[in-house]
């Protein structure tokens, strides 16, 4: 499984990036919406997104409306995971095409949930090396 | 009845120390309810007894299924989600088609915790069951704690537990913001109807059930008290209904008079044919 974190805090993308390789993720990083395009494009393939709301240069929203407006990037997942908490911001994020939305701060345990409510299942757990 | 503030506090501090888990001030009915269970399976009829027996021994076994009791047991909504899968995708289904004259349906979770497993199957049964309007559907959830059944009835839930497990989609469709807290809207709250028992007593008047969800507490039961719960849990199942256990539970060995059968990738009993 590979996903791409995007995120403008390097130690958050560290954290999100430190769980999913632990459960068995190959992850790339970008530190905003416009550089995640790039990853994207350059990619052969991608499973999942993590997109933080709130960027420089391009926002997490924006993002989520670009890959949605791809035909080839269909399939991969978006899951927001932001600390905009109030009900219309998330349904303004699913109207835009995200698969899935995680408030921080979050758990381990949610981040997994989540990945297993849009069918990606983690490995079991491997001690960090 | 309350822990006491001593006894809580020793059991915080060995969480602490063991688990790296804080539990705030005001989580004696969290403590209470997690560790009810494994009190009576030492024999004890109180928290605080099983504090004092802990106290009067080196740290060992109990000590450690203490801190396992505390920390193993979060729940979250549409906890392990197959089991869930299952329920919409065979048993309901075949519940429905066999209910269909009398329209009548009747469902127990039987460790209901704070609630959100009664609550995700509420839900689930709204999103996907329309057609269940006009039948009479009783959904119980109950719970050993009185402090958990208040706190699951009144259906508020802090974002770090609508983050484990909800789908999005849910939170915005059945819940509303209140405070910093969410609250499941008030005509899927009706639907669940909590009370406090403890499955090693008396149980109050039940009626027939098509399924009983008793998942992840059968494991702090001893055998003879896991036989009798099985028991009379398969007497109050209808002939043709659903059991559910956690995925490290069975009734083999235990209640031979079920058999397992595998629904949607998770393991269910059913009453055999005599």
């Amino acid at each position: 499984m590979r996903a791409l974190v995007i995120d403008d805090s390097q130690a958050i993308r560290i954290l999100i990036a430190n769980i999913l390789k632990r459960i068995g993720f190959e992850v790339l990083e970008a530190a905003n919406g416009r550089e995640a395009l790039e990853r994207l494009a350059a990619a052969s393939r991608m499973d999942v997104a993590f997109v933080d709301w709130n960027m420089p240069e391009m926002d997490g929203l924006a993002f989520v409306q670009a890959v949605r407006a791809e035909p080839r990037w269909a399939a991969v997942r978006l899951m927001m995971v932001t600390t905009e908490t109030e009900t219309a911001q998330v349904v303004r994020a699913l109207a835009a095409g995200a698969d899935e939305y995680l408030m921080k701060p979050f758990t381990k345990d949610a981040l997994i949930e989540k990945l297993a409510l849009l069918g990606i299942p983690a490995r079991p757990d491997e001690p960090a090396a | 009845m309350a822990l006491g503030e001593p006894e809580f506090d020793y059991i915080r501090s060995l969480v602490h120390e063991r688990a790296a888990i804080v539990l705030e001030p005001g989580k004696s009915y969290l403590v209470e309810s997690r560790l009810m269970p494994l009190a009576r399976a030492e024999g004890l009829a109180t928290v605080a007894e099983l504090v004092a027996r802990m106290r009067a021994q080196r740290a060992g076994r109990l000590h450690r299924l203490v801190v396992e009791a505390m920390t193993t047991n979060e729940t979250s909504f549409f906890r392990d989600l197959r089991p869930f899968a299952a329920l919409r995708d065979v048993v309901l289904p075949d519940l429905l088609a066999r209910r269909a004259a009398e329209r009548t349906l009747s469902l127990w979770c039987a460790a209901a915790s704070s609630g959100q497993e009664p609550y995700s199957v509420a839900m689930l049964l709204r999103e996907h069951f329309p057609q269940l309007e006009g039948w009479t559907v009783r959904l119980l959830a109950s719970d050993i704690s009185e402090e958990m059944v208040a706190r699951a009835r009144e259906g508020r839930y802090r974002q770090l537990e609508v983050n484990r497990g909800l789908p999005a989609a849910l939170l915005v469709k059945y819940f509303e913001k209140a405070g910093v807290e969410w609250r499941l809207r008030e005509d899927v709250r009706r639907m669940v109807e909590f009370f406090t028992v403890n499955l090693a007593d008396a149980w109050p008047a039940l009626p027939p059930m098509d399924a009983i969800l008793v998942r992840n507490v059968l494991i702090y039961f001893d055998v003879e008290t896991k036989r009798a719960i099985l028991g009379r849990m398969r007497r109050l199942l209808r002939p043709d209904g659903y059991l559910f256990l956690g995925g490290a539970e069975t009734t083999m060995n235990l209640d031979d008079a079920f058999e397992r059968v595998v629904v949607s990738g998770t393991t269910c009993y059913r009453v055999a044919p005599a």
